[in-house]
């Protein structure tokens, strides 16, 4: 492909003491793409997106975002990269409301100086029409909310500031088959726009068929990316669990032996 | 109906146990609890623990404790009873106006100095709070003996001893009917604004009836402050004093009494007094001797004590400022979910120094007022009210787990102990069993909390 990645890690590394985390990882996405990132649970996915995410300080790598190098080293930094987390954990404070959660470090203020919680209360519903129209307790405390709601407070924090990158970390761990479809449909609608999404489970089920590309991980490692459309789920179930790549339909390589 | 009127429902039940522990004692004392003299006191005692309690709330939410703030009151009451005392008097002469103003902003900024250093160990150096404070407890105990060895400093200077109430230390009627005008335009603005704002997004509007019944219940509280603050009158040697001045400077200007209602008060003299009346201004001594046993005087009301005012605007401030600043609101996500807050791009460290800091100034604040009660600097002033502060906190529905609080709870909680105390003086109960009670009423405060808090879910 001639385009320009829309985001380039090349070379990757993140160790915590003499753990290492991730290990030479480089994996790209373009526009309109959805890419599955799998592999065992401390296989490294998590690590290494959130160096992305800028919650992890990389150890050595480069993130390249439209072809051009982006310095990111805290959350804020990948923010205004329009790069937006939803995290497997979540991410919301528990005891504020919708609103304040979605607007987060980002606060609509007043012209003097307080924090404009009408504002913000329109923005959400307006937001949550459009994900949940359900959803109606914009004055709860979130712990109060079910995991579906949860769920789309965090999504529509994620799509409300325009994101670009979505990285989505286990999107569907805690939710029932109903909301899993939602958050399936939501997805292909978000490619359709032409967001570029990272999708990490450790279920292959989850990924197979929403990715367009898979890249598998194991120890840190890089086992490779393959074309979903080129594989069966057989191949990449034998990836994540051997660690090798299946003969063919190989794009690149970046680690493969062990 | 309680969802119409959006009331805080844990608020609504200190509320309650507020007015059946005043109720309760004022049956036990034979009605001398819910006397204006007794509520002003009461309202005085209760600003120093309340004015640490409000920041106590924002330390408790982001899970963190502060058990130096009554050695670091301690301290800063003795640097600036010290420098009152000892030092400006000599620069400026004894009882210069600027004395209160130097004394009190060097006791605000060693505050926020101490706030910061204990802040940067627990937020920077990753100290746990609970080490650093208790380290805190001792230093600044200790801290506090080494300003003058251990001497007490009294008394202290006259503007100064304003801040703690007092006799002359409140502000009147006409200015606590300002105050409380003001309160109440400040209620019914905030109200309409709420009002309009929300229709001007179209979210659903609270009923009006339910609008009436808030607005009205805030105005009614405020209007009944007032009238309590203003019916405790000065004392009547006091009132007799400033009597026989004002005879005397009218006597001095005009030859003789020129306002009817002060030759009418004078004509109405007992005869004892009225003789002595040619001789003023040198039989000043006796008359006002005579007229303190004299029950025809005037009234003169008190109203609000200045340490009180003192706590209104320090709530105020530290209300708007945990709801309505991004600085609260961060406040409050780290206590609810510290890694979510900092996923979110907050300096979580930045906003705890802060914390800490603002522990301080008020720190400094409800050392002013201590010792200007008092009217002395002593080492010991503030012993064990770190326990008071946190337990203020506790009562008021700060959970220990972090994430909720509010200042106003914390206030109904600091009334709620120093009610306790005060009708327990009043029943003439030794201070160990008073310890026993408090002690026993804030593990019984906690547990009705958590209780609570199961059955919300």
């Amino acid at each position: 492909m001639a385009e320009t990645p829309l985001v380039e890690m090349q070379h990757m590394s993140l160790s915590f003491g003499g753990l290492h985390a991730v290990e030479d990882v480089s994996i790209d996405l373009r526009s309109g793409e959805v890419l599955g990132l799998l592999g065992h649970n401390g296989a490294g996915k998590s690590c290494l997106i959130k160096m992305l995410s800028g919650a992890y300080r990389r150890d050595s790598g480069e993130i390249l975002i439209n072809g051009e190098v982006a310095d990111i080293n805290d959350p804020r930094d990948a923010k205004r990269y329009g790069i937006e987390t939803i995290y497997q954990t979540l991410a919301l404070a528990d005891n504020i409301d919708a609103p304040s959660n979605l607007f987060l470090g980002r606060e609509i203020m007043t012209p003097y100086g307080t924090v404009d919680d009408a504002a913000m209360e329109a923005a959400t519903r307006k937001v949550m029409a459009r994900l949940n129209p359900n959803f109606v307790r914009f004055k709860d405390p979130v712990i109060n909310l079910s995991g579906g709601q949860r769920q789309s407070v965090a999504i529509a924090r994620a799509l409300h500031f325009n994101a670009r990158i979505l990285i989505m970390d286990e999107p569907t761990a805690a939710l029932g088959p109903q909301e899993t479809q939602q958050v399936a449909d939501l997805i292909v609608q978000l490619k359709k726009e032409g967001l570029g999404i990272f999708l990490i489970s450790h279920d292959l089920h989850d990924v197979f068929d929403l990715s367009d590309r898979i890249s598998v991980m194991k120890n840190g490692r890089l086992v490779g990316t393959v074309h979903t459309k080129d594989v069966t789920r057989d191949d990449v179930l034998g990836m994540i669990i051997g660690g090798k790549m299946p003969g063919e339909a190989t794009e690149h390589v970046a680690a493969t032996e062990h | 109906m309680l969802a119409a009127l959006e009331v805080d429902t844990r608020l609504l039940g200190m509320v309650v146990a507020l007015a059946v522990i005043w109720i309760g004692f004022h049956v036990l004392t034979g009605g001398t609890f819910l006397t204006a003299r007794n509520l002003w006191n009461l309202s005085v005692q209760t600003s120093v623990v309340g004015v640490m309690a409000t920041g106590m709330v924002l330390v408790i939410v982001t899970r963190n404790i502060d058990l130096s703030v009554g050695s670091v009151l301690g301290f800063l009451a003795m640097i600036m009873a010290y420098v009152q005392v000892e030092i400006l008097p000599g620069f400026l002469g004894l009882g210069h106006p600027m004395i209160w103003v130097i004394a009190l902003a060097i006791g605000l900024i060693i505050g926020i100095s101490i706030g910061a250093f204990q802040g940067f160990w627990i937020a920077f150096a990753g100290v746990p709070a609970f080490i650093v404070t208790l380290g805190g407890l001792l230093v600044f105990r200790g801290a506090a003996w080494w300003v003058t060895f251990g001497r007490t400093v009294a008394p202290l200077d006259q503007n100064f001893q304003l801040i703690g109430g007092g006799i002359a230390g409140s502000i009147g009627d006409v200015w606590s009917w300002v105050v409380g005008g003001v309160a109440v335009a400040g209620i019914l603005f905030g109200a309409v604004r709420a009002r309009n704002k929300r229709r001007q997004y179209g979210f659903p509007l609270k009923p009006i009836w339910a609008e009436i019944a808030t607005v009205g219940t805030a105005v009614a509280a405020v209007t009944g402050f007032v009238l309590v603050m203003n019916a405790y009158g000065l004392p009547e040697r006091t009132v007799a004093a400033s009597v026989v001045d004002q005879v005397i400077e009218e006597v001095a200007s005009a030859g003789a009494i020129q306002s009817p209602e002060l030759s009418a008060l004078v004509s109405s003299f007992p005869a004892e007094a009225r003789e002595l009346v040619p001789a003023l201004p040198d039989s000043k001594t006796q008359i006002v001797r005579v007229l303190a046993r004299w029950d025809g005087l005037p009234s003169i009301p008190r109203g609000i004590p200045v340490p009180v005012l003192v706590l209104i605007g320090v709530a105020v401030v530290m209300t708007l400022v945990a709801k309505r600043t991004r600085f609260g609101r961060y406040v409050f996500a780290i206590g609810g979910n510290p890694e979510a807050a900092q996923l979110a791009g907050i300096d979580t460290r930045k906003v705890i120094l802060t914390i800490f800091t603002v522990m301080g100034v008020l720190c400094a604040i409800a050392g002013a007022i201590l010792s200007a009660r008092l009217n002395a600097g002593a080492n010991s002033t503030g012993l064990l009210a770190e326990l008071s502060v946190i337990a203020a906190a506790v009562i008021g529905g700060t959970s220990l787990a972090g994430g909720v609080g509010t200042i106003v709870g914390a206030l109904l909680g600091a009334l709620v102990m120093q009610s306790l105390q005060s009708g327990m003086i009043l029943l003439g109960m030794d201070t160990p069993l008073q310890n026993i009670v408090i002690g026993l009423v804030l593990i019984v405060a906690v547990w009705i909390d958590t209780v609570y808090q199961k059955h919300r879910r």
